[in-house]
């Protein structure tokens, strides 16, 4: 295990992981307020909205995130110029961030869709029986009741996402599988050791997250 | 019920374990067990190689060409294998020592960098080629060498050794990183980045590709000695002495120049000496 005294390969380690914190972080953000809307728009009088929401989640769901990655780069900043920052791991993070929200977003508005579901019908008449609109019904009534259902999907979607950052390092970032893949290159001695460690953190941080949202599932859930 | 699936199904495991250990013994123990005995017993050889870098080791469908692809034929032959009897494998930079301790692949040439800690696992034969790092510009391009690149992108792959030095010893550089040379070369075509560092004989084949043709430089100041090794089992001496004896003849019988001319000397660079006296000592 002398591959991880070494204060440069812990460096590598520690960055790796803390560029996957900054994306997950980050992404879960942007795909909740996108999934929230898109949701939304996805149960919607406006035949438009719906149609939009049906169309995002059908080409972003269907899409392998490696290329809704290499697009962000190759076509937003390469081809038409979308500069999200001077710095260039800074750009290739908030193109990331991009990346993993719109594909997130996608799984995050259907889990809502299906939390909405689980309301009964009886709701949404009886708010637009005293006189809600469309916005306040989903708002108010709605929206609130159909996230505490969908928490513990919610969790398997948000754990995937961390997951998934790591297809940012195909732009470059050295987020912790380019991280695990410089080690392994300049430490062939050590490849297994290597990959255990990372592998390891994953598990070590995922699996309470997994029991987490599970717990609060339980204690969120709308007892009916 | 529960139990009994569970059990069922830890049963099929273990006996799925069992069967891959007995695979992973099979190929261990040819006669001799190393690259010698296999070849002259089976006549057959597993050879890992690149399959992304014109030039050197591309696959295209089934094929693979270029100059690591002849060096392996070259090996092969000496060791008694036809051509047919070669099977080529694809390797990535980051597995080729566990394919080799696996027993994998029999042995890896592929733009296989000698150094201190690959030599710990894996016993090298050659180096068949010295190549250096270098940089691949716009065939207009001002950039002479890595001193010029203060304040421009540079693009190179994750955790290479070439992006490493640019890292370390050429501060003020933006170094933009993929997992692709290819990807590089194309930022490259798109200029979004300045110069894409590697090995010369990598950049060589980029620039030498069709698409490319005559858009892009090699700037032809190498800034780093790169001796490319031929990998086979730490254990495996007598194999590494093997090659090295194969290399030495293919030196003078020109048949390591008709390897060089047919791939990466399509490009117009003349070839290269093998120099017999820098081969490593097997040990």
């Amino acid at each position: 295990m002398d591959v991880f005294s070494d204060s440069a390969n812990i460096d590598t380690y520690v960055t790796g992981f803390l560029w996957i914190l900054k994306l997950t972080a980050a992404a879960t953000v942007g795909a909740l307020v996108l999934g929230v809307a898109l949701a939304a728009f996805r149960v919607s009088p406006i035949p438009v909205l719906r149609g939009f929401g049906t169309a995002w989640v059908n080409i972003f769901r269907n899409t392998p995130l490696t290329l809704i990655v290499f697009f962000c780069y190759f076509g937003l900043y390469s081809a038409l110029g979308l500069t999200l920052s001077d710095d260039i791991d800074r750009n290739n993070y908030w193109l990331g961030v991009v990346g993993l929200s719109v594909y997130t977003a996608a799984f995050v508005c259907e889990a809502i869709r299906s939390g909405i579901n689980t309301v009964p019908a009886g709701q949404s008449e009886a708010a637009r029986a005293i006189g809600m609109s469309f916005l306040q019904t989903l708002r108010i009534v709605i929206l609130p009741q159909a996230g505490r259902a969908v928490v513990a999907p919610l969790g398997s979607i948000f754990i995937a996402l961390a997951k998934n950052a790591t297809i940012v390092g195909t732009i470059g970032l050295m987020e912790s599988s380019s991280a695990m893949k410089d080690l392994i290159n300049a430490n062939g001695d050590a490849v297994v050791p290597i990959f255990l460690v990372f592998a390891g953190t994953f598990a070590a941080v995922l699996i309470p997250t997994g029991y987490l949202f599970g717990w609060l599932a339980n204690r969120l859930a709308v007892k009916r | 019920m529960r139990i009994t699936r569970m059990t069922a199904v830890a049963g099929a495991f273990a006996l799925a374990m069992a069967a891959a250990a007995c695979g992973g013994d099979d190929s261990g123990s040819g006669a001799g067990s190393g690259i010698v005995g296999k070849a002259s017993s089976q006549k057959k050889l597993v050879v890992g190689v690149k399959a992304d870098q014109p030039g050197l080791g591309l696959q295209t469908g089934g094929t693979y060409t270029g100059f690591d692809i002849e060096i392996a034929k070259i090996i092969a032959k000496g060791l008694g294998v036809p051509e047919s009897g070669i099977e080529y494998k694809t390797t990535v930079s980051s597995n080729r020592e566990p394919f080799i301790q696996q027993g994998q692949v029999d042995m890896v040439v592929a733009t296989y960098t000698i150094n201190d800690e690959r030599k710990k696992v894996v016993n090298f034969g050659g180096p068949y080629y010295v190549a250096g790092q270098d940089l691949l510009v716009a065939a207009d391009s001002t950039i002479t060498g890595p001193e010029a690149l203060v304040g421009k992108k540079v693009c190179s792959v994750s955790g290479s050794t070439p992006a490493k030095r640019i890292q370390n010893d050429y501060k003020g550089v933006n170094l933009q990183q993929f997992d692709s040379y290819s990807k590089c070369v194309q930022a490259l075509s798109n200029k979004t980045v300045d110069a894409v560092t590697t090995d010369d004989i990598i950049l060589a084949g980029y620039a030498a590709q069709e698409q490319y043709a005559g858009k892009f430089k090699v700037v032809g100041k190498k800034f780093s000695d790169e001796p490319y090794g031929i990998g086979v089992k730490k254990t495996d001496t007598e194999g590494c002495n093997k090659i090295n004896e194969i290399l030495k003849t293919a030196a003078t019988d020109g048949s390591y120049k008709a390897a060089w001319d047919s791939t990466l000397g399509k490009s117009g660079t003349p070839a290269p000496q093998l120099d017999v006296t820098k081969l490593t000592n097997c040990s």
